[in-house]
């Protein structure tokens, strides 16, 4: 039987510290700050987030973390997309994490330690990590990595990289695929950096024969999935946590301008046409909340059946962030468009994240394979 | 004997085990058709000697009000115990041994507002299916606007005198007894002048007419009180009136809000219960290469797995202290999310499922039902309305 699906006493504790932290240190104006400043995160923010522990959170305690769990960790990524604080949290607390652990790495305790990680998956404006076709060739006792990773999320910034490169059979295919955790900084490594919408840090990474070791493949060679599955199930149930934070953002920034903009000589809350429409959208919140917590409880309790409740959480996540902030902008008006208010990031950000680690219909797809058509 | 074993494995075996000896297997079969609904009653018609006993068995153990204490025929279950009988129905197929508006409204209306007295004698007629119930709401001008209910009880000393008529009364023409919302006060302000009361359908004066809706056959009636007499009380001592005189818009509040969460759940009888995924792997291959309608059958999908983590997780919530008037979205995208399915069923089976009783059924009937289920119990709009004001805080004007 699954646990319950309301948050417990310690998540409501860790909720509620987050909550309180983040209004402090990272409003949403750091972000424009940060926007302004040409730097995609703050690196003090990083610094004080791993103080708290946040780094660790997936990790076990010989390791440095405190093992919370995956629905723990979808709590801090919800509140992180509440306020739209930008840090490497999902790519090197969660993604990495995950695939650190499954592989039983020697380098696990440096994520707790606050080493910054990017997965270097996409090579394609699609995520298909089958498709991967990034050759890793056997050279003496190693390899040589060459070919090209685009919307690496964090991989301008990152102190290392997860690439999934192939080492056997053909694009395509889930098995021949070797994911190596290399030195972001090794010779041939190639960091362009992507001014994406969202103002975060994304790269287009080029791999010149770049040697690796057999020490840096994470897990065995031509079977990268049994580490990269956990690992990206992990990201995409953190991924539509944060979206359901960005949501819920967006969506009380809105109830609360509702409720105070005149127009007609009445508050514009009081028609009916907008009572009703942010009346739906908080079902649409409220149905894909159920998801993002289930996501977190199955990968804690039955992770190798995560998968569906997984795909469903992104998939909801996805549209309803969409949802929230097309209608935060219209019900905004001409004010949602200007670039002073910050309903802008609400929606770049939920664009960012539709695409990353796979969009609706790579999800919806995956659920209908799992439910049998 | 069914033994109430704490542990919840013990409890899942034996309730399995008395499942088992009680609902005969000819009861287990699919599809599940509306014959095979138990609804008792004085009037009613058993399926088969086997729906029968199955019934009397679970009054018997007080499974057919598997949440109600045991002193008022319930089986005194815990949400957790009742949850593994539901699952354990589910898994032996069987049906559930008694369905009626007396264990859906009139019984949780009598648990928070009735008497002791009131409770021992009517819950028990309730769960041994004695007394079938229905319940008269709406009226020919009271629709989404319950509270401007017109028809009347006057006050004449010993009694009540009742005339009016409700509209939608499901199965009255079936019913024992009817509750019905009354007008007591006719001076008082709309919610303030009315009662809950409890008639009985075979009292003079009182008629029924059925309606017939756009899926054929309903079981929707309207029924008509011409000078009906109510005694104020029962040769018994009881009154007839549930709650307070003149707060029975409190009582029926209560009800309409514990509906909502019904209908939102899908509860047997008011939501079809025909899955997806059962209809599609069934299906011509072809059917599902149509892009749109493949895109369609996902999205459903995505959407009634969520749906159905978002009761589980209503109900989580609603142990930790309830969940108030977030139960109109429950009802909301419960019931919008059926009509949906039942949309797309009918685009998958095609021109197959055209006919009112062919290959797949009734299913035309059944989609034609679905169109009322955001009608009944508060329309979508109004649920709407009640989350924008009392969960969204949107102002009135």
């Amino acid at each position: 039987m699954t646990a319950s699906l309301v948050p417990s006493g310690d998540e409501v504790m860790l909720r509620d510290s987050a909550r309180a932290f983040l209004a402090e240190a990272s409003p949403v104006s750091a972000l424009r700050a940060n926007r302004d400043g040409g730097r995609p995160y703050d690196p003090a923010l990083w610094s004080e987030m791993v103080k708290m522990g946040w780094a660790g959170v997936l990790l076990p305690e010989e390791a440095g973390g405190s093992d919370m769990g995956h629905r723990a960790a979808g709590i801090l990524a919800e509140e992180m997309g509440e306020v739209l604080a930008a840090s490497p949290f999902l790519s090197s607390a969660v993604i990495a994490a995950t695939a650190l652990r499954a592989a039983g790495s020697a380098r696990l305790a440096g994520i707790a330690e606050g080493a910054t990680y990017a997965l270097a998956l996409d090579e394609t404006s699609k995520f298909a990590p089958e498709r991967a076709g990034l050759q890793a060739t056997r050279a003496g006792n190693g390899y040589r990595l060459t070919g090209r990773k685009c919307f690496v999320a964090d991989g301008g910034s990152a102190d290392r990289v997860l690439v999934l490169a192939r080492t056997a059979g053909a694009p395509g295919e889930a098995e021949g695929l070797t994911l190596f955790d290399l030195d972001a900084n090794s010779a041939g490594i190639t960091r362009t950096a992507r001014a994406t919408v969202d103002s975060r840090d994304h790269a287009n990474l080029d791999f010149d024969g770049v040697e690796a070791t057999g020490e840096d493949v994470l897990g065995e060679a031509d079977n990268a999935m049994a580490v990269l599955a956990p690992a990206l199930r992990a990201g995409q149930a953190g991924l539509s946590a944060e979206l359901l934070g960005l949501t819920s953002g967006a969506f009380w920034m809105t109830a609360a301008y509702l409720r105070e903009r005149r127009q007609f000589g009445r508050t514009i809350g009081s028609f009916q046409a907008l009572q009703h429409r942010a009346a739906h959208l908080w079902c649409e919140i409220e149905v894909t909340a159920s998801a993002v917590a289930n996501a977190g409880r199955v990968l804690d309790e039955t992770p190798e059946e995560a998968d569906l409740a997984v795909s469903v959480a992104k998939a909801r996540a996805t549209r309803t962030a969409k949802l929230a902030v097309s209608e935060g902008v219209q019900m905004h008006g001409g004010i949602g468009m200007t670039d002073e208010f910050d309903m802008g990031f609400y929606m770049k950000r939920a664009r960012v994240g539709a695409e990353w680690l796979g969009d609706y219909g790579y999800h919806a797809a995956r659920v209908a394979a799992a439910r049998g058509f | 004997m069914l033994q109430h074993s704490d542990d919840p494995d013990t409890f899942r075996a034996n309730i399995s085990s008395w499942i088992e000896a009680h609902c005969a297997p000819e009861l287990r079969a699919i599809p599940r058709t509306d014959q095979q609904i138990c609804w008792g009653g004085k009037r009613f018609d058993f399926s088969s000697a086997a729906q029968k006993a199955w019934m009397q068995a679970a009054a018997e153990t007080g499974l057919s009000a598997p949440r109600w204490p045991v002193e008022y025929g319930g089986a005194g279950l815990s949400r957790q115990q009742e949850k593994i009988y539901r699952e354990e129905l589910a898994r032996l197929n069987a049906p559930t041994p008694l369905e009626s508006f007396g264990l859906w409204m009139l019984g949780p209306a009598l648990l928070e507002f009735g008497t002791h007295d009131q409770k021992l004698h009517y819950l028990p007629q309730i769960t041994r299916g004695e007394i079938r119930w229905c319940q008269g709401y709406s009226e020919p001008g009271a629709g989404s606007d319950l509270a401007s209910v017109q028809t009347r009880a006057e006050d004449r000393g010993d009694h009540w005198v009742v005339n009016g008529s409700k509209i939608w009364t499901s199965y009255a023409d079936q019913a024992d007894w009817i509750f019905a919302l009354v007008r007591t006060d006719r001076e008082a302000p709309k919610h303030r002048g009315i009662s809950f009361m409890l008639i009985d359908m075979e009292a003079e004066g009182v008629s029924t007419k059925p309606i017939r809706l756009i899926s054929g056959a309903s079981p929707f009636c309207e029924t008509f009180f011409d000078n009906v007499v109510v005694p104020k009380e029962d040769p018994a001592g009881l009154s007839r009136i549930v709650g307070e005189l003149n707060r029975g818009w409190d009582v029926a509040k209560h009800l309409l809000t514990h509906e909502r969460e019904m209908i939102g759940g899908g509860a047997q009888g008011l939501l079809g219960t025909r899955s997806l995924g059962a209809f599609l792997q069934d299906l011509d291959d072809q059917v599902l290469a149509d892009p749109v309608l493949r895109s369609r059958a996902m999205e459903l999908e995505v959407d009634s797995l969520a749906t159905a983590m978002t009761l589980d997780r209503y109900k989580d919530m609603a142990k930790q202290g309830g969940v108030g008037h977030a139960s109109a979205m429950l009802k909301y995208a419960g019931t919008e999310l059926n009509k949906r399915r039942y949309e797309l069923l009918m685009s998958v089976t095609g021109s197959d499922g055209l006919d009112w009783d062919g290959a797949h059924g009734a299913l035309p009937s059944e989609w034609l039902r679905t169109k009322a289920n955001s009608i009944e119990g508060g329309t979508s709009e109004v649920m709407l309305d009640i989350l924008s004001k009392r969960v969204l805080d949107l102002p009135s004007q």
